[in-house]
């Protein structure tokens, strides 16, 4: 039995999940940090070692699959797949980054942070990698569990709140998705909750219709999509910054990478009935979104509405069901993890030294912090989709996707990008330039640690900008096996 | 047949330990002594083997589904002895017959999980119920657990009394108290069959606290002395429910598409009732008063489904909400203050009894990992393959959403308020790694829920 375990996915969950349990048992607070740098870089090497041996020739090696619970048909079946690969990798090295980021900051209670966060990463590969539905559901659940710990013991005054509502949302939603998952379950032939026969299944129209709502109301608090979006901004504006990070930069994508495994294959027939529904809630929510940003005048909200209006597009381009569209969404999973984080890196910095985030009391900070403006700026543009970013490649693959959809829909969601560079060149020109003012004047440029990390962003966010093609490949395979779904439909 | 004899043979032999021995606190171990025997019994009946083999006539027969149940009944109670035993001590100077007592009660419970006739299911609950009307008033200085006793009593008296007349009229509708009888009796159902079905349905809704019959629920929980609220909550209430889905799968399973609205209708009420109302209360006994009321709604999807499913689902919920439940209790009879206010700071000074709680919270609300969400998953798989009335479910999810709010208020305010006082009395370490133990099971059981359920087909 132990066999199963020596794969890249089973290690990939095994590897966070003993590296958090350890970090519980260590008190020190200094070497409770350093052992959780080690256990995600460890992590991170796993990954990258994954990379080589991909493709069909090591199917052994990137497959697992375990009976679990025989007589209900579940086996424990991981797989890393193309865009489970991708976000996996998101995962493993957003997690590093995050570490050393933060690693000036004390957290209280230590061992108790980095453990919660090393078993939010356990369970956030747990629900990328799953290749079954119930695995799917228990991580889905998982994942929660600890970042509700996180946002509800470290953050603002309002956490708790924040946090639970957050928990309640997405309870509530999952448990939809679960009488969902049990329904196509029982409508099988023979037990099986593994994707495969999830993709086979025969279910009618009219239980598509229902069925398609319940899995999309669970996926859609998550991503969040208007109207189900009210949570966000409080939890990300009150969970500490670290927690934000994980919250907008990873685990937004079970929604969208939830989307695209689980609900549109396994529902191909009535996809293109209620697209124009979710595309309007969509595109209605980017620009919604979008002008909520402008008018904001905290660091954390802006990102915060900013981020609603990205992930919006994305579900927008998933139900515009085209090649390019989808492509655009899976490479756009990754870099936009990438640029918020690195967004909320900047926040954490300048909240660190200043101890605000009001936007109109910042100014200046340029002429104190050259470095940091410089990366700041380049991570802004990525925000905005400017061509030579990352972000450009998806979005432009997104855009091209609405517009085959429908022009005017693709018309709309343009306005967004225009509203993009306004709140996005709004914030970096009132806080980073202008004269400095008192509170700014002391602001010292970042140390050697953090702006290795901004570094490393943007050296990502440049690299996948001109050069984005070993991204597009590996999401191939991915768009294909959807898109095979309908054919014929 | 091996529990029933012994449990009240271990009854009797309690209550000469009373009288002979000088030390109360051994009473204990002849306690935990005598439960670790039954479910040794219990076993060896599972394999076949009988001390005592004794013809019933048919009244009662041992299932592997009742047995499994005994079995699971027994285990809680084990659990129960050995964490909040030492409190029955502290209520007053009878602890030998309050001992006593819960023997008998656990006889009833095997009677009601082995009847083949009314009158041994009327004889079953019975035995059940006057024992806990004197443990409700055990604590005879209080005026709450009087009114507690008083009120359980009033109320049992009315429902044995509906439940009687529905007797009467089924055996004047059909000649026969035996349930396999009732099924193969009638064809077609007669008006005095169905009003004895319906009052045979009113009144085992009273003992299990479905709405709109579960007014007394929260009085009696809350007067009577904590720790014996924990075992009526718990082993009586699961008990019940499985003589409910036995009384109503054996002799009314022909009739159940006639009487399964019926039963949709109280499913609901009771969940949202109980889970709107916990939401609301200020102390933590009550919640959870008002929880168990609203985990009965989740059981009596069972009765709406009644399929194979249902039934392993039942099994499972028992054990899972048992088991958390007496762990919740055994911390609440420790508490200073009963109030939500009263766990404020919890996690920090006691984190091995915060870290168990939390394990059983969460149980109680359904996430994977723990016990309560396989419990929860098979109920609701046995619901959705009912077919029919699909907003009963949509209704159980949205209250099992709404049953993580007054749960997490515990986990919120052991965790993320602090307190300077002691929110705990002293507890022993044999206290904590008992806890540690009983969220282990839970744990265990969420992970592999096949290790409790492939007893069934022995």
């Amino acid at each position: 039995m132990l066999a199963a375990f020596d794969n890249f996915p089973a290690l990939l969950i095994w590897f966070p999940l003993i590296g958090g349990l350890v970090a519980f048992f260590i008190k020190d607070d200094h070497k409770v940090k350093s052992w959780a740098l080690i256990s995600s870089f460890l992590t991170m090497m796993l990954m990258c070692v994954s990379m080589v041996f991909s493709g069909n020739n090591y199917y052994q090696l990137n497959s697992v699959s375990y009976i679990w619970l025989p007589e209900l048909g579940s086996s424990f079946a991981l797989m890393l797949d193309g865009m489970g690969r991708l976000l996996c990798l998101l995962t493993a090295i957003a997690f590093p980054l995050i570490f050393i980021a933060t690693s000036s900051n004390k957290f209280v209670h230590a061992s108790k942070f980095y453990g919660l966060m090393l078993l939010t990463q356990c369970g956030l590969m747990g629900v990328f990698l799953a290749m079954d539905a119930l695995v799917f559901y228990f991580f889905w659940e998982l994942a929660l569990i600890p970042v509700y710990f996180l946002a509800s013991f470290w953050g603002g005054e309002k956490r708790m709140q924040a946090a639970f509502k957050f928990f309640i949302y997405t309870f509530a939603g999952s448990l939809f998705l679960l009488i969902g998952i049990l329904y196509i379950y029982l409508k099988m032939p023979e037990p099986s909750f593994s994707l495969v026969s999830f993709y086979k299944s025969t279910i009618s129209l009219a239980e598509q219709r229902c069925l398609f709502w319940l899995f999309f109301v669970a996926f859609a608090i998550k991503m969040p999509i208007f109207p189900f979006h009210t949570w966000q901004p409080d939890a990300y504006e009150q969970s500490a910054t670290p927690i934000t990070m994980v919250l907008s930069g990873i685990m937004v994508k079970m929604g969208v990478l939830a989307l695209l495994r689980w609900l549109i294959p396994v529902f191909p027939d009535v996809i293109k009935e209620y697209s124009p529904i979710v595309i309007g809630l969509s595109v209605f929510g980017m620009l919604y979104a979008s002008f909520i940003a402008i008018a904001q005048d905290d660091l954390k909200r802006l990102v915060a509405y900013s981020s609603i209006a990205h992930i919006s597009l994305m579900c927008a381009a998933i139900f515009a069901l085209n090649e390019s569209g989808l492509q655009g969404v899976m490479i756009q999973m990754f870099n936009h993890g990438i640029n918020i984080i690195g967004m909320w890196i900047v926040i954490f910095l300048i909240e660190k030294q200043t101890g605000i985030r009001k936007i109109a009391q910042l100014s200046g900070l340029a002429l104190k912090a050259p470095v940091l403006a410089i990366l700041f700026v380049v991570i802004a543009f990525a925000n905005i989709a400017l061509p030579l970013t990352n972000a450009f490649v998806g979005e432009f693959l997104m855009f091209r996707g609405l517009y085959q959809y429908n022009v005017w829909v693709a018309a709309c969601a343009g306005v967004s990008i225009i509203l993009a560079a306004v709140y996005t060149l709004n914030m970096v020109k009132n806080v980073f330039y202008g004269v400095p003012n008192e509170l700014t004047n002391t602001f010292k440029d970042i140390n050697l640690s953090e702006s290795l990390v901004l570094c490393v962003i943007v050296a990502i966010i440049l690299f996948a900008g001109v050069y984005p093609s070993p991204l597009l490949g590996m999401v191939q395979s991915s768009t294909n096996v959807i898109l095979n779904q309908f054919v014929g439909k | 047949m091996n529990a029933i004899i012994l449990s009240a043979v271990w009854g009797i032999v309690m209550m000469y330990a009373g009288v002979f021995l000088k030390q109360q606190s051994t009473l204990k171990y002849i306690a935990i002594a005598g439960t670790v025997l039954l479910i040794v019994a219990n076993w060896l009946e599972f394999a076949g083997i009988l001390y005592i083999p004794i013809d019933t006539k048919g009244l009662s027969a041992n299932s592997t589904f009742g047995l499994l149940f005994n079995t699971i009944a027994l285990v809680s109670t084990l659990f129960y002895f050995l964490l909040s035993g030492s409190e029955i001590e502290k209520i007053n100077h009878y602890t030998a017959e309050y001992f006593a007592l819960i023997f008998f009660i656990l006889s009833g419970v095997a009677i009601i999980a082995a009847f083949q006739n009314l009158l041994m299911l009327f004889i079953g609950i019975e035995i059940i119920s006057i024992p806990l009307y004197i443990l409700a008033g055990s604590d005879k200085r209080n005026l709450k657990s009087n009114e507690a006793s008083l009120k359980y009593f009033l109320m049992g008296a009315f429902s044995t009394g509906l439940m009687l007349m529905g007797i009467a009229f089924l055996y004047g509708a059909t000649g026969t108290f035996f349930i396999a009888g009732l099924n193969a009796g009638l064809g077609e159902p007669t008006v005095l069959m169905m009003l004895g079905m319906v009052l045979l349905m009113i009144s085992m809704s009273f003992k299990a606290s479905a709405a709109p019959f579960h007014f007394w629920t929260p009085d009696v929980y809350d007067g009577t002395p904590t720790v014996f609220t924990s075992f009526m909550a718990t082993i009586v209430k699961s008990a019940v429910f499985i003589a409910f889905f036995r009384l109503f799968d054996g002799a009314f399973g022909k009739f159940h598409p006639q009487w399964q609205l019926l039963v949709a209708i109280i499913t609901a009420l009771t969940l949202i009732i109980g889970n709107v109302t916990a939401v609301f209360q200020q102390s933590v006994k009550r919640m959870l008063s008002y929880s168990s009321i609203a985990q009965a709604g989740f059981m009596m999807l069972s009765l709406f489904a009644l399929n194979n499913t249902a039934k392993e689902g039942l099994l499972l919920y028992v054990s899972a909400y048992s088991l958390a439940t007496i762990g919740i209790f055994a911390v609440l009879v420790k508490m200073k203050d009963y109030s939500f206010e009263g766990f404020n700071g919890l996690a920090k000074q006691e984190p091995l009894v915060a870290l168990a709680l939390c394990i059983f919270l969460l149980s109680l609300a359904g996430i994977p990992l723990t016990a309560g969400f396989f419990s929860k998953y098979f109920l609701l798989a046995a619901a959705i393959k009912a077919k029919t009335m699909f907003w009963l479910i949509i209704v159980a999810v949205v209250c099992a959403a709404i049953s993580v709010t007054y749960y997490f208020r515990v986990i919120q305010a052991m965790y993320f308020k602090e307190s300077d006082l002691p929110a705990l009395m002293p507890v022993k370490n044999g206290f904590k790694a008992m806890l540690v133990i009983t969220a282990v099971v839970i744990l265990i059981i969420g992970i592999k829920p096949s290790l409790l359920l492939s007893l069934l087909s022995l």
